[in-house]
């Protein structure tokens, strides 16, 4: 329980951190990087490392990068459907949520599959 | 050009902050708790989970809508650009993340820990603002190849007259 607590502080602070920078910059588009910060990977990959083990925190590190695969087509099918469609960004961001659970958890099962 | 405006953070409201920790502190929590529950596999794709993504993306959307309005305009439609350029940087900034993680998966083992996971972060810098200059710069060369091309045709319109 006080990991989990300790986690949510550190994640909330580091993800707190980025958004702030993405509010400081301009233009728009630059300020979106930010978006895709690595907080929640910051916040956790150090304790991973103290807790499991530096074999352990490259194994999450390796997932990761699928994870990161589907954030990139994911919000770029927001930016598209933003583009053309008149949807409000809230209902498109979380309507498009499973296009990442469907990249990333595919691209994992495939790598599994595979090895 | 790339600028800082200390003025935006005056925008976003106390509860905005707020609600931006919580939804960082549940994403990491939860990340940690799913890697415990499943092992690192599963655990490592949420590292790269759009956690404040639709609460950014929102915001952005009404702090825009209202600038608009203010100025006496139709902001919905502004609005909604507004948070699709974000993504579309978003987008980018997600190739850094790949860069970020592939140099913690393949560094990490018998090295600082500190170095590593400040030379990734370093890497996703690199990576994500090399990743938005280039589009920038492709973005201007189609416009003016575009636009030379419109002037070469208005000139031969005018040339046949």
């Amino acid at each position: 329980m006080t990991e989990t607590l300790v986690r949510f502080a550190i994640g909330g602070v580091v993800v707190s951190l980025f958004a702030v920078m993405g509010d400081l910059f301009r233009p728009k588009s630059f300020a979106g990087l930010f978006g895709a910060a690595p907080s929640i990977a910051l916040a956790t990959l150090g304790l991973a490392v103290v807790h499991s083990g530096k074999v352990y925190a490259a194994a999450e590190a390796r997932s990761m990068i699928l994870g990161a695969a589907a954030f990139c087509v994911y919000a770029t099918i927001v930016t598209w459907v933003g583009m053309r469609w008149k949807v409000g960004a809230l209902k498109t961001t979380l309507a498009l949520m499973p296009v990442w659970f469907a990249v990333s958890f595919g691209a994992w099962g495939l790598l599994r599959a595979a090895s | 050009m790339i600028g800082m405006k200390l003025d935006a953070l005056k925008e976003s409201k106390p509860h905005e902050y707020l609600i931006r920790f919580v939804f960082g502190g549940v994403c990491t929590a939860a990340a940690g708790v799913i890697a415990k529950k499943f092992g690192p596999g599963v655990g490592g794709l949420f590292l790269a989970f759009p956690a404040i993504f639709p609460a950014t993306a929102s915001l952005i959307e009404t702090h825009e809508e209202k600038r608009k309005e203010y100025a006496g305009m139709n902001g919905t439609q502004r609005g909604r650009k507004a948070a699709a350029v974000d993504a579309a940087g978003a987008a980018l900034g997600a190739i850094g993340l790949i860069a970020f993680a592939v140099v913690i998966w393949r560094m990490l083992e018998g090295r600082s820990a500190v170095f590593v996971i400040a030379g990734a972060t370093l890497a996703w810098a690199v990576t994500a603002v090399g990743a938005w200059a280039t589009r920038r710069a492709l973005v201007h060369r189609v416009c003016w190849r575009k636009r030379k091309s419109e002037a070469t045709a208005d000139r031969s319109v005018l040339g046949g007259h």
